[in-house]
C-alpha cells in the first residue's frame, strides 16, 4: 500500500481524532463523534445530490458536524449535563435520523446511490497540514494555552480572566468541523455514496486514538496511520492466500489500541478535568 | 452526576408520560407522518392483540436485562458502554457450551448450563475493562468501546469458523434442539420464559443495590468517592464487582435471547440491545425497578415501529430518534430538578 492510498484510507479517522484532540484538551470528550460524522456524511451526500457539487456537499458536511457538536456542547458545557449521556443521545439520534430520512428520500431498501466524487487532494492536504497546525494552535498559541488550562484546571483559566464556557464551546465546535470533514470525506471522497451506518464505528475508533496518541495531535495523526495500515493488512494477507481469519485483522487495530493503553496506562498526558462539567462559583 | 431518585416518585409519572407522548408526536410530525394514523399503527403493533403484547414483552426482555446491567455499573461510576460486547460474548460462550453439550443432557440442566456460560462470558468481557481501570487507569468508556468491536469480530469468526453448524448454508451456529429452548407460553407467539426471568432479575438487582452492603458500597463509591474513602470502603473492589455484575446481566441478556428466541447465533445476533440498555437505564433513573416500565416503553416502541415500518417509508429507524429525544428529555428534567433544589 503506497502512502497516498494509506492517507486516503486513514483520512476519516485521522481527521476526526485530530479534532477530538482539541476538544479533549479543553476537557470535553465527545462520545457523539460517531453520530456527528454520520449526520455530516448524510447531509454532505444530500447537498451533493441536490446541488450537484461535491464542494458544496463537503461544506454542508463541515457545517453539520460543527452544528451537532455545538448543540451537544450547549448541553454539556452550559447546562453541565453528563458528557457520556449526551454523546449517547447524539449517536442514537444520528442513527435514527439519517436512517429515517435516507429511507424516506431514497426508498425503503436504500437503493444504491452514487454522487459526484470529491477529489481527494484538498482533503488530504488539510489532513497533513492539520497535524502540525493543530499542535501549534494547542501548544504554541495563547488560545491553545487557555484551552489547555480549561481542560486541566478550569478554575485557573477562569481566574486568569478567560471564559471557560466560551473556550470549551469554541474547541468543541472546531472539533465538530473536523468530524464533519471526516464524515463528509468518507461519503463523498471515499464511498461516493451514502449507506445507513456508513461510519461503522470510525468515530469510536477516533476517540480511542486520542488516548492512544497521548493527546498530542502529531502522535494522534501517526496513530491513525498505523491503525489504517494494520487494517489494510487484511487485504494483503487475503491476496497472499494465507489462511488467517480476516476478522482478526479487523479486530487487530482495536486490540493494539487496547494493548497500548495497557502499557502506557493513564499517564500524566490526560487533561486533568476531562469529562468533568465545570460550574462557575457564584 | 446526580441521579434524582425523586424522578421515580409517583406524582412525576404523569408528567413523564405526557413528555414521552409529546416526544413521540413531535418526532412523527418532524418526519411528516400523519400523527393519528401513525399512533394507531404504533399502538396496534405494540398492544392490539396477543401477538402485539407478546412482541412488546419479547423486545422488552433483553432491553430490561442490559438496562439493569448499565444501571448497576453506572451507579458505581463505571461508564460501561460495552453492554453490546458483553451481550455478544455471553451468547458466544453459551453457544460454545451448547456445542460441547451436544450429547443433549436433561433439558432444564442443559438450558441452565448454557445460561450460566452466557453469564460467565458477559462477566469476563466486563472484567477486562474493570481490571484495566483499576490496575492501569484506562478509561472505561474507551476500553469498553474497543472491546465491543473485538467482540463483534469474534462473533463473526466463531459463527463462520469453529462454531458453524454442519448443515448451515450461511454463517450460523447449530440450531438448539427444541427441548433446550426456554418454555414458550403460547406456541403462536414469541413470548418465552425469559420475560419472567428478566422481571425476577430486576427485583433481585433492586434488593442487591438498595438492601445489601455491597449495593450500598457500589452506590456510595459512584456517588461520592470521598465519602466512600472516609468510611474505609474499598472503592475499587466495589467498582470491579459492579462491572462483573453488569457484564453478567448483559451476558444473561444475550443468553436469554439465544435460548429464548434466536436458537442459533449469526452475524446479526446483536441487534444493538447492549447499546440500547443505556436509554433504558437512564429513563429508569438508574433504578432496577424503574428500568421495568422503561424497558416496557422502549419494547413497545420497537414492537409498534415494526408495524409502522410496514406502512411508511421512514421505517423502523424512527425508534432511535425517539430514544435520543427521551434521553435528552431525561437529562433536561434532571437539570431542572437540580436547579430547583439549588435555588430553593
Amino acid at each position: 500500500m503506497d502512502l497516498f492510498a494509506l492517507l486516503r484510507y486513514s483520512a476519516p479517522v485521522a481527521l476526526a481524532s485530530i479534532g477530538e484532540t482539541i476538544s479533549e484538551e479543553a476537557g470535553v470528550i465527545n462520545i457523539g463523534l460517531e453520530g456527528s460524522m454520520l449526520c455530516a456524511a448524510f447531509f454532505g451526500m444530500l447537498v451533493t445530490y441536490g446541488a450537484g457539487s461535491p464542494w458544496l456537499g463537503i461544506c454542508a458536511a463541515v457545517a453539520t458536524g460543527a452544528a451537532l457538536h455545538f448543540i451537544s456542547g450547549l448541553f454539556t458545557i452550559l447546562l453541565g449535563a453528563d458528557q457520556v449521556v449526551i454523546g449517547t443521545a447524539v449517536n442514537l439520534f444520528a442513527l435514527g435520523f439519517t436512517g429515517a430520512l435516507f429511507r424516506s428520500h431514497f426508498g425503503q431498501s436504500g437503493k444504491l446511490l452514487s454522487v459526484a466524487v470529491l477529489p481527494s487532494w484538498p482533503v488530504l492536504i488539510v489532513l497533513v497540514a492539520s497535524a502540525p497546525l493543530t499542535w501549534l494552535l494547542l501548544f504554541r498559541s495563547r488560545w491553545g494555552l487557555a484551552v489547555r488550562a480549561t481542560g486541566e484546571y478550569p478554575p485557573a483559566a477562569e481566574a486568569a480572566g478567560f471564559s471557560v464556557a466560551r473556550l470549551r464551546l469554541s474547541a468543541v465546535t472546531l472539533a465538530g468541523a473536523f468530524a464533519g470533514l471526516a464524515g463528509g470525506y468518507l461519503a463523498l471522497g471515499l464511498a461516493g455514496s451514502f449507506s445507513e451506518g456508513i461510519t461503522a464505528g470510525r468515530g469510536f475508533v477516533a476517540i480511542a486514538l486520542v488516548t492512544f496518541g497521548r493527546w498530542r495531535p502529531h502522535l494522534v495523526f501517526l496513530a491513525a496511520l498505523l491503525i489504517g495500515y494494520l487494517e489494510s493488512l487484511q487485504f494483503r494477507f487475503q491476496s497472499f492466500g494465507w489462511r488467517v481469519p480476516f476478522q482478526l485483522f479487523i479486530a487487530l487495530p482495536y486490540i493494539v489500541a487496547l494493548l497500548v493503553l495497557v502499557v502506557v496506562g493513564k499517564g500524566t498526558a490526560a487533561p486533568g478535568a476531562l469529562a468533568q462539567p465545570y460550574r462557575r462559583e457564584k | 452526576m446526580r441521579f434524582e431518585p425523586a424522578l421515580l416518585r409517583f406524582g412525576r409519572w404523569a408528567a413523564i408520560l405526557v413528555v414521552l407522548l409529546l416526544v413521540l408526536i413531535g418526532a412523527l410530525v418532524a418526519f411528516g407522518l400523519p400523527v393519528g394514523e401513525s399512533l394507531r399503527l404504533l399502538g396496534e403493533g405494540a398492544a392490539a392483540d396477543k401477538f402485539g403484547v407478546a412482541r412488546t414483552l419479547m423486545k422488552s426482555t433483553p432491553l430490561l436485562l442490559t438496562g439493569l446491567g448499565v444501571a448497576i455499573a453506572w451507579r458505581a461510576g463505571m461508564y460501561n458502554i460495552g453492554g453490546e460486547g458483553q451481550y455478544v460474548v455471553g451468547g458466544l460462550l453459551g453457544a460454545a457450551c451448547a456445542s460441547f453439550l451436544a450429547a443433549a443432557p436433561a433439558a432444564p440442566l442443559g438450558t441452565a448450563g448454557i445460561l450460566m456460560a452466557c453469564i460467565a462470558g458477559g462477566a469476563i468481557w466486563a472484567w477486562l475493562p474493570a481490571w484495566l481501570y483499576v490496575r492501569r487507569g484506562v478509561d472505561v468508556v474507551i476500553s469498553t468501546i474497543l472491546l465491543n468491536f473485538v467482540a463483534i469480530q469474534l462473533l463473526g469468526y466463531a459463527v463462520s469458523g469453529p462454531l458453524r453448524g454442519a448443515h448451515e448454508q450461511v454463517p450460523l451456529t447449530e440450531a438448539l434442539p427444541q427441548a433446550i429452548m426456554l418454555h414458550h407460553f403460547d406456541p403462536q407467539t414469541d413470548l418465552h420464559m425469559g420475560a419472567i426471568l428478566a422481571l425476577v432479575t430486576a427485583l433481585l438487582a433492586w434488593v442487591l443495590l438498595f438492601r445489601t452492603k455491597l449495593g450500598y458500597e457500589i452506590r456510595i463509591s459512584g456517588a461520592s468517592p470521598g465519602v466512600a474513602r472516609a468510611y474505609r470502603i474499598d472503592g475499587n473492589r466495589a467498582r470491579v464487582l459492579a462491572m462483573l455484575l453488569s457484564g453478567a446481566l448483559c451476558g444473561l441478556a444475550g443468553g436469554v435471547e439465544y435460548v429464548g428466541s434466536a436458537g442459533q447465533l449469526g452475524i446479526g445476533f446483536s441487534q444493538q440491545w447492549g447499546f440500547l440498555g443505556i436509554p433504558v437505564a437512564l429513563l429508569g433513573a438508574l433504578n432496577p425497578i424503574g428500568c421495568v416500565p422503561s424497558a416496557l416503553f422502549f419494547g413497545a416502541l420497537f414492537a409498534g415501529s415494526e408495524n409502522l415500518g410496514r406502512f411508511t417509508s421512514a421505517g423502523d429507524t424512527l425508534v432511535y430518534v425517539i430514544e435520543a429525544l427521551v434521553v435528552v428529555g431525561v437529562v433536561a428534567l434532571q437539570i431542572a430538578a437540580q436547579r430547583r433544589t439549588a435555588t430553593s
